[in-house]
């Protein structure tokens, strides 16, 4: 008999223990973010004409040309895109250099967008079918990327720059130089 | 209804969310492989592999663009004549095990493997004793109560 409470105690401490993951993990906020696998590894071959023609469009051998870059992947119609541009500016006025990636878009909706926003990009390539965006495991608009003089990913960032980013992106980058 | 007119208005100003862009889908989203079998490859591949916008979909049951770009990818890598599994395997080099629905045996997953083998050989242990005790006529058992 007795043998058998404790059993019983040790079935009861065990649902508890498991309600009380339960509970903190439905507690906790969704992840919403993929993160990319390709961090720490070379950016895959690719080749994008120009997106407007007032930019050069991007290769791969355009990234491994010794200077750490920022690769913004953005689109017209992404709103966040355009909260994120004051940002960028101030990246770039900051001694980064960024290319771009625009996904999915018209050039005369760009020219508009870049019109608006300001144009921080020395290259902006044009990915019509998401090619490149799945290459470096990026799975939405805005995302920024890192990359090494020497073509390598080494940081990912997920989202629109908010002011707190950028010194964070632009150690980043310093990191990716050194 | 006057009151009405400028809300209805708005309805049909304000463009849907969905139409993200005006550009035209993937070559390869919404068309077939021209061979059969490699198409059937192709499909089967798709309901296994997560739309990464609409995270509980796979990208042959979801519309969003990006999941056509997906099925692009998918039914042109095909085409070129890699297996399903390389396919799966370039993605999960990309997006890491969450873009599969297909789970593999790794450093995080092998507990969903292995509880329930644990549990099987539990039980049956369970059983055996219990089984074994009743077969043995004990002084004692069936008595009483």
């Amino acid at each position: 008999m007795k043998r058998l409470r404790f059993t019983l105690w040790i079935i009861v401490g065990f649902a508890a223990a498991l309600f009380g993951l339960f509970a903190y993990q439905l507690s906790q906020p969704k992840d919403e973010f993929v993160e990319s696998a390709m961090v720490g590894q070379p950016m895959p071959e690719f080749d994008l004409p120009p997106a407007v023609a007032e930019r050069p469009g991007l290769s791969r051998a355009d990234l491994a040309d010794g200077r750490p870059k920022l690769l913004n992947v953005f689109a017209s119609w992404c709103v966040p895109c355009a909260a994120e541009a004051p940002q960028l500016d101030a990246l770039e006025r900051s001694g980064a250099n960024i290319v771009g990636v625009a996904i999915r878009d018209r050039p005369e909706d760009l020219e508009r967008f870049l019109a608006n926003y300001g144009n921080p990009f020395t290259r902006i390539g044009r990915d019509d079918i998401s090619e490149v965006q799945l290459a470096i495991g990026s799975s939405g608009v805005p995302e920024t990327f890192v990359i090494d003089g020497s073509g390598t990913i080494t940081y990912q960032h997920i989202g629109d720059i908010r002011e707190g980013d950028v010194p964070t992106l632009l150690d980043e980058l310093r990191k990716a130089g050194s | 209804m006057r009151n009405l007119l400028p809300i209805l208005a708005a309805f049909f100003l304000v463009q849907p969310a969905s139409a993200q862009d005006r550009m035209p889908p993937a070559p390869y989203a919404y068309t077939q492989l021209e061979d059969p079998a490699l198409e059937d490859q192709a499909r089967e591949l798709m309901h296994t592999l997560r739309c990464l916008k609409c995270q509980s979909q796979s990208i042959a049951d979801s519309d969003a663009t990006m999941a056509g770009d997906m099925r692009h990818q998918v039914r042109t890598r095909i085409a070129a004549g890699e297996s399903p599994a390389e396919v799966r395997e370039w993605l999960i080099s990309r997006y890491g095990d969450y873009v599969s629905y297909e789970p593999q045996v790794s450093s995080t997953t092998w507990p969903l493997f292995a509880i329930p083998v644990v549990l099987i050989l539990l039980a049956a242990a369970v059983l055996m004793r219990r089984v074994g005790r009743r077969d043995e006529p004990e002084a004692g058992e069936g008595e009483g109560a």
